[in-house]
């Protein structure tokens, strides 16, 4: 077991600095660099004073080179756009933005999504499951900017209920919370929904009928226990995506959280942001892999034994 | 007649399937098991042999007629009464694979019954366990292990381990065997007959290996396309059966010497095993059979005693 979790962590290391590396060329691959509209009216002297700064005037290895040598040291550097704010700093900052509103769309439409399959699939083919799946397809073909500019014209425009926009108030949470949550009740609504029809079909569940289990006691205890399996995968991916698929949510509703911050760098070639964006968004998912196998291993006895070693 | 345990009146299991189509996986049949005796029931797959099984034991409910369990009607049961039947009433699953929880210890699987039938306490359960493992012939250090780290006769043995777990009277054994190796299907039928000695078991054993089912049933039931078609005692069934699809299935046992086996006559049939959903009108064996007439076709055979304790489902079987 120790073993394999030092095995893990080598590869998750190995990972980060794939990425770090195809990223860094990546990225100055792309035409145009972060000083170059605004350097353009500037004396020859202090551009190449600017360009001295940030290391840009180096060899490209050369600066990759640097850069790695940061990043060793958790050092990822400044912005460039905004001068004086370190790139830690502002992931520091806007991370338990889009965290806050991202997870908490993520328990809420976690758990109606998978009480939702629960319901489909013990009314399977009756009108419960009709709606259910409907409500799935909807979630999972509207887009998220639609559904945002709906919401906003409805409740904010309309009703005026709720703000629109903006950052501050626990009501500015609710449409955005409402937006993300929307996703992660169709994906869990239908993986819930087709894992316990599977599971139901297991003798298994004979097996705890013919004991004389209550139905209410076998879909909970053996239904339920081993539908949720599968459903630990997806949400694994789903904890990432909390950070990385808010970019249009929090654009449209102007929450200053890192999706947002993440755009505007990409758009003003902010090189160390970037980078830095990029690094975290790589660790948390290789580090959210490692917590759901682990999370399987405690779940799935059948795991356990076959990767102790 | 209060030495039957079970008696089973006119039962019929239908599903829908599809459109309007029904199939028929259960089709009026009676029987009835003895106190203390097994009842081999014998068929081609799909023939409704495991329905019937799990529809006696309201695994499945009923689509029409009646399962008396000590006498009482098992579909009116309710509550304490229905736990009560639970208990009495286990089975044996054909498959040692899926039939337990990939979730849960060995341990866990046995005592699950114990749980909602008895009121052991935690050290009881405990000795009950181990108790059950030496008697299925296992060590009490199964208990802390998954069903994955076992093989398939070791699974089976904890499926009738689970079975055992609540001192049933009665045990469906859906194929217990036909998921197993040969060399390992003889130990688990000594097992069963074994067990069966010592608790006073009363079994319905369902399966398609008619030496097997020779072997250890005191009566057998032959059923084709969801009826039953004849029921009698073992030893009769085999050497003087009467119905001609029972003549066909027990002309194709495989005898181990070949020089008894070239002798042997092989009946053969034409065609295939007609679909459970368009079955044939009348005897639904007369697609099939040398002797069909035009009764055959209109009047649906019932199970009629030709001989004491000899029942068959054929128009033109003669009493003896």
């Amino acid at each position: 077991m120790f073993k394999y979790t030092i095995k893990r962590i080598c590869y998750m290391i190995i990972t980060l600095f794939a990425v770090a590396t195809i990223t860094f060329f990546l990225m100055r691959s792309i035409p145009g660099d972060p000083l170059a509209s605004m350097a353009r009216t500037l004396p020859e002297q202090t551009k190449a004073n600017y360009y001295a700064k940030y290391g840009l005037d180096q060899p490209l290895f050369t600066q990759y080179l640097m850069y790695m040598k940061g990043l060793v040291h958790f050092d990822l550097g400044e912005s460039i756009l905004y001068a004086g704010r370190s790139v830690t700093g502002e992931i520091a900052r806007t991370s338990p933005i889009s965290g806050m509103v991202g997870g908490t769309a993520l328990i809420i439409g976690t758990l109606i999504g998978v009480v939702l399959g629960i319901i489909a699939a013990l009314k399977k083919n009756r009108w419960p499951d009709y709606i259910v799946m409907f409500i799935a397809i909807l979630g999972a073909t509207i887009p998220v900017f639609v559904l945002a500019s709906l919401m906003q014209y409805v409740f904010a425009v309309k009703l005026g209920w709720l703000p629109a926009s903006g950052w501050g108030k626990p009501s500015n949470m609710v449409l955005p919370v409402i937006v993300m949550g929307f996703g992660s009740v169709a994906t869990y609504a239908r993986y819930i929904k087709s894992s316990m029809l599977d599971t139901l079909g297991q003798d298994y569940v004979l097996t705890a009928r013919a004991k004389g289990l209550s139905e209410r006691a076998v879909i909970l205890k053996h239904v339920l226990r081993n539908s949720l399996l599968p459903a630990v995968t997806i949400f694994s991916s789903s904890v990432v995506g909390v950070f990385t698929g808010a970019f249009v949510t929090e654009k449209m509703f102007s929450i200053p959280g890192i999706g947002f911050y993440y755009v505007s760098s990409i758009n003003n070639n902010d090189y160390t942001m970037i980078m830095g964006t990029t690094v975290f968004y790589a660790a948390l998912f290789i580090i959210m892999q490692l917590v759901v196998d682990f999370a399987y291993m405690i779940l799935d006895p059948r795991i356990r034994v076959s990767s102790g070693d | 007649m209060n030495d039957r345990l079970i008696e089973v009146k006119d039962l019929c299991k239908f599903f829908k399937v599809g459109k309007g189509n029904t199939l028929k996986a259960v089709d009026h049949v009676n029987l009835y098991i003895n106190k203390g005796e097994t009842l081999g029931l014998v068929g081609e797959s799909g023939c409704g042999k495991t329905t019937c099984g799990r529809t006696i034991l309201r695994l499945y409910d009923a689509t029409s007629g009646q399962v008396l369990f000590d006498g009482k009607d098992v579909s009116k049961m309710r509550g304490k009464e229905l736990l009560e039947f639970k208990k009495r009433a286990q089975i044996i699953f054909q498959d040692p694979y899926s039939s337990l929880d990939p979730r849960m210890t060995i341990g866990e699987i046995i005592a699950e019954g114990m749980d909602v039938h008895t009121n052991y306490t935690a050290k009881e359960k405990d000795a009950k366990i181990a108790e059950l493992l030496n008697s299925v012939g296992m060590k009490e250090d199964f208990a802390n292990r998954f069903a994955h780290e076992l093989s398939g006769g070791q699974r089976q043995r904890i499926g009738i381990a689970r079975a055992l777990a609540v001192n049933p009277d009665f045990i469906v054994c859906d194929e217990p065997i036909s998921a197993l190796d040969v060399s390992i299907q003889a130990q688990v039928v000594n097992l069963l007959i074994k067990l069966q000695r010592e608790r006073g078991l009363t079994y319905l054993f369902i399966s398609h290996d008619l030496s097997m089912v020779r072997h250890i049933s005191d009566r057998v039931g032959v059923m084709y396309l969801g009826s039953l078609v004849e029921l009698t005692k073992s030893k009769e069934i085999f050497e003087n059966p009467r119905h001609p699809y029972t003549k066909v299935l027990m002309s194709a046992i495989p005898v181990a010497d070949p020089e008894i086996d070239g002798e042997k006559k092989r009946i053969e049939i034409k065609g295939e095993v007609p679909s459970p959903i368009h079955a044939p009108s009348g005897c639904k064996f007369r697609t099939r059979c040398p002797y069909a007439t035009e009764v055959c076709a209109q009047e649906i055979p019932k199970l009629r005693e030709v001989k004491e304790g000899h029942f068959v489902a054929c128009h033109h079987c003669n009493e003896e």
